[in-house]
């Protein structure tokens, strides 16, 4: 189990070391969520106040989007100078692999919330800071539940032609629940009387949905890079 | 030469065997046939070539070896045994060389030796990353990144990486190409090296005078299909045209 999550994390510093070098993902998907959200901003707020009850679906929007668009690079560096067959004939487990890649993803899109979250907060001015540990609760558990269907089918498609167009229509449709539980919490936390136990209840939902994919994603991950 | 550190063995479980046999092993990618009923077989301190034009097959053979494909019939035996489910124990044993560098541009050399030496569970990665370098001739460059290296300065990174973990089975696809004369000559001595030691190596060219030098034995391959070569002619070029002129006529008369 300890050599399991030492090669996670070797991967996982390896993409770090990697992406702090080009930046390429993290720029790119920082301005892709950036455009978003100030898109949403000018369509969504009239003479200084925000349309109600349409934050926390623009800002799970923002997040999937960017999301989705790291994703879809996340095992391209890989297949580019086909080091991914020099990872799959290493004598690891092929699932810590799929842990160091999620881990990765984590960072990065860990990164591009901490803009994001305080420019929705500002732009619609949203109390989304008012119940902090439940707003990370939420992000961060949604975001993992995204992130591990997302890598999975990243590295599924990983030698499809048509990988761009085919990971946001097979990843939304799963994801939906997530999605879903993310965006109800997060507006539970912005009504005027914040209802603890309804966001807790989001987030029990999200744990339920984040171990059902994280466990299949383990499980399949082997098969699904056998060629 | 080899060096101390490549005589150190893995921290891994080994299960070690002293040949690869095929056993009429087919591969097919959906309708199209890759590799058809190709049976061989290849022991320790025995360097096997195989000779054959762009997708001729011998990348999927290799591919099928290093176990990073299932055959689609037949079986693979490493040793005494048959691997219907390939694990961590006997990929520690296998190097593949791809016709890609299987290296990071985005990492300098020494970083992509260290990440892969980590990988495969070695220990003094820093010094064995440096053996490699040394190996390699890119001691002075190891820093730099490997994305500024030319095609034959990636290549020998890339072959330093296949062989950092002392594989049993080393599986070279294309290894001279884009070397120059003086890294070819060292490519042959190392080969050399590598067979002395008792290592099982599948060797893919398309460069028939350094085959020449390296080989024990060498097969053709063609359209997936693994053909007799000539023993007319002396040189193994003019043993691979006359194999292939045999195989071709017939199917001009029809």
């Amino acid at each position: 189990m300890r050599r399991f999550f030492t090669v996670a994390l070797l991967i996982m510093r390896k993409d770090l070391r990697v992406e702090t070098r080009s930046r390429e993902l993290f720029l790119t998907t920082l301005f892709f969520s950036v455009s978003t959200v100030l898109v949403f901003a000018f369509g969504f707020v009239r003479d200084g106040r925000p349309v109600e009850n349409a934050v926390a679906g623009i800002l799970w929007i923002a997040i999937a989007f960017a999301g989705t668009l790291a994703l879809g690079r996340t095992f391209e560096r890989e297949r580019y100078h086909d080091v991914l067959r020099a990872l799959l004939l290493a004598p690891v487990d092929r699932p810590a692999i799929y842990v160091g890649k999620l881990l990765g993803i984590l960072a990065l899109l860990a990164a591009v919330e901490v803009v994001i979250v305080p420019l929705v907060a500002l732009l619609f001015q949203a109390p989304l800071f008012r119940q902090p540990i439940l707003t990370f609760l939420l992000l961060s558990l949604g975001t993992l539940g995204f992130s591990a269907v997302g890598t999975l089918f990243g590295a599924m498609l990983v030698r499809a032609r048509s990988r761009d167009v085919l990971l946001p229509v097979l990843l939304y449709p799963i994801t939906i629940p997530v999605i879903i539980a993310g965006v109800r919490g997060i507006a539970v936390l912005l009504q005027p009387e914040v209802d603890v136990a309804m966001a807790r209840a989001w987030i029990g939902m999200l744990v339920f949905f984040d171990v059902v994919f994280i466990t299949l994603s383990l499980w399949t991950f082997e098969p699904v890079m056998t060629e | 030469m080899a060096s101390s550190l490549h005589q150190i063995p893995t921290t891994q479980e080994c299960s070690d065997f002293n040949r690869v046999v095929f056993v009429d092993v087919s591969k097919y990618f959906g309708r199209r046939r890759a590799l058809a009923h190709v049976s061989l077989e290849c022991g320790t301190g025995e360097i096997l070539g195989f000779l054959g034009g762009n997708g001729a097959g011998k990348s999927t053979l290799l591919a099928l070896a290093g176990t990073i494909l299932a055959p689609s019939s037949g079986e693979i035996r490493y040793g005494a045994e048959s691997v219907r489910e390939p694990g961590p124990a006997l990929r520690a044993n296998i190097g593949l060389l791809s016709h890609d560098f299987q290296l990071y541009p985005e990492l300098t050399a020494r970083e992509n030796l260290e990440f892969f030496a980590a990988l495969y569970g070695l220990d003094q990665v820093r010094d064995r990353s440096d053996e490699a370098l040394r190996s390699a001739g890119l001691l002075s460059r190891g820093d730099d990144f490997v994305g500024g290296f030319s095609r034959g300065m990636k290549q020998r990174v890339a072959l330093e990486r296949t062989l950092l973990h002392a594989p049993r089975l080393v599986l070279l696809d294309e290894p001279f190409a884009g070397l120059d004369e003086g890294s070819s000559s060292a490519l042959v001595e190392r080969l050399q090296v590598l067979k002395s030691e008792g290592r099982i190596i599948f060797l893919a060219t398309h460069d028939f005078e350094v085959a020449e030098l390296v080989l024990d034995r060498a097969m053709l391959l063609r359209a997936g299909r693994l053909l007799p070569l000539s023993r007319a002619g002396e040189s193994l070029r003019a043993r691979y045209r006359d194999s292939m002129q045999r195989e071709l006529k017939p199917r001009r008369l029809e």
